[in-house]
Order: structure tokens, then sequence, then C-alpha cells
């Protein structure tokens, strides 16, 4: 296990609030562009 | 063989079709093994285990100053050359700054706290990339506000100018008021100032990682609006019909 010390709770917020924002913004991009491509696909395939 | 070449949508569908696999790819493994390697870092002598902030501080607060440079320079393309798919990787990087800069306040706060003893100083540096990041957020609204694209096209890259003040103001601020908390470089090149080589190495894969992660977000998302707009084309045109 990795010692923090007196500075666990500093270090645990800041990785895990950075890692979240990162985890959303990559999840939003992913879903984002499913979305637009399949939308894009369904109206060329219906002609 | 010209970069305009990219202007193109198909082309540059088809051409970051190929790249972004592999840009994937190197963000995962810089990003994840940049953060490993540096939580496993030991503790500074003076600032304890805090130091394991800076993996992420630094390369978030390097993109968001960048990401906006980036936006300065596609905006900057539109307003001249009116290539729509410049238009669109600034509209795409916006979030991604955003996040970056955010992440950089938040850790910086938290680093802050310790070290400095305040959450909060209305320090140069700080108060730019506050600024930084409401011109984000600002610019976000304006290309949400505005309908016909082209016109938040222009609207928006006027703003991207006027941000610019801010982004380059957050990254020399220190050096055009020499006062405030916040320290300077973090990467010094000059003799005695120089950061370990324990916590140099892995700042560097992480710096890597965030630009790569940077880039492949961007670059998915760009193909997200040249998707839309070719479908908002494509129902307008039947509407016209």
């Amino acid at each position: 296990m990795i010692e923090l010390g007196k500075y666990a709770n500093t270090v645990m917020s800041a990785y895990g609030i950075s890692l979240v924002l990162l985890a959303a913004i990559i999840l939003q991009t992913w879903r984002a562009n499913a979305r637009a491509r399949r939308d894009l696909e369904e109206h060329e395939s219906r002609g | 063989m010209s970069i305009w070449e990219y202007a193109n949508p198909v082309k540059f569908l088809r051409a970051s079709g190929v790249v972004l696999p592999w840009i994937v790819a190197g963000a995962a493994i810089c990003t994840v093994g940049g953060l490993v390697w540096g939580f496993l870092t030991p503790e500074d002598y003076r600032q304890g285990s805090t130091v394991k902030i800076v993996f992420l501080h630094v390369p978030a607060a390097l993109m968001a100053i960048n990401a906006w440079l980036m936006m300065l320079v596609a905006s900057l393309i539109w307003l001249i050359r009116r290539h729509h798919v410049s238009a669109l990787a600034a509209k795409a990087a916006a979030p991604v700054g955003a996040v970056m800069t955010l992440i950089a306040l938040i850790t910086g706060a938290i680093w802050g706290q310790p070290m400095w003893g305040t959450w909060w100083e209305w320090d140069p540096r700080l108060t730019s990339f506050l600024v930084l990041f409401l011109f984000y957020l600002g610019y976000m609204a304006l290309w949400e506000a505005i309908e016909d694209p082209d016109s938040a096209a222009d609207l928006t890259g006027l703003l991207c100018l006027v941000g610019s003040v801010f982004a380059l103001l957050s990254r020399y601020a220190v050096n055009f008021w020499n006062q405030g908390l916040h320290q300077g470089a973090s990467l010094s090149v000059a003799p005695g100032e120089r950061m370990s080589a324990v916590y140099r190495y892995p700042l560097y894969v992480s710096m890597l990682g965030f630009f790569l992660l940077f880039l492949a977000l961007v670059l998915i998302r760009t193909r997200t609006e040249i998707r839309r707009r070719r479908l908002a084309a494509l129902l307008a045109r039947e509407n016209r019909a």
C-alpha cells in the first residue's frame, strides 16, 4: 500500500476529482460521436 | 499534397479515422502510465505526498492554455480562409479545454490549501486562469446561442481572439507581475532550478499523455461535428424540396 502520510485526503481528492472529470468528458465525447454516426447512417440508409 | 486538403470534410474523416486508433492507444498508455508512475514517486522533503498532484496539475494547466491557442489558430483559419472543418475543430476543442482548466483550478486549490494555507488567492496566475475558464464557458455558450453556424463561427472566432490575451496572461502572469503565491515555471531549464529526475520523467510522460488525450478527444469531437453538420444539411435540403 502506498503511504501518503498526513496529506492522504488531499492527494486522493485531487486524483479522484480529476479522474471523474476526465472520465466524464471521455464518456460524453464517445456517446455524442456514436449518436451522430448512428443518426447520419440511419438517415443516409433511408435514402 | 497540401495540408489544406484536410479542410475537405470527407478527407478529414478518412485521414483522422486512420490515425485515431494510434492516438487513442498512445493517450491511454501515456496518461495512465504517467499518472501511476507519478503516484508511486517518493514524498518530497518539503511538500510531502502533495507533490504527486503535480502530475495532474501541470499537464492539465499546460493543455488548458494550449487548447485555447489551438482554438485561436483554428479560428484564424476560419476567419481568413473560411474552412468549415477548422471552425468545427475550434468548437470541438472548447469543452476539452474547459475541463482541463477546471482540473487545473481544482487541483491547484486542493494543493494550495495545505501548502499556502488557503484554497484561493487573487494571485495573477490564478485569477487569469479563472478568467480563462469563464472565457471557455462564454465561448461554448455563444456557439449554442447563435442558430446560423457561419455567424456562430465568426463571432466565436472573434471571442477567441480576445480570450487569447488571458490564455497568454495565464502562462506569463508570474513573469509580468512579480507578486502572488504561485511559483514560476515547474520545468525550469535554469541551472540549480531543475526539478529532480524522480519527478521530471513521470511528469513528461503525463504531459505527453494529456496532449495525446486532448488530440484524440478533439479529433473525435470534430468528426462528431462534421457528421452533425452533414445531417443538418441533408435535413435542410429535404425540407426545401
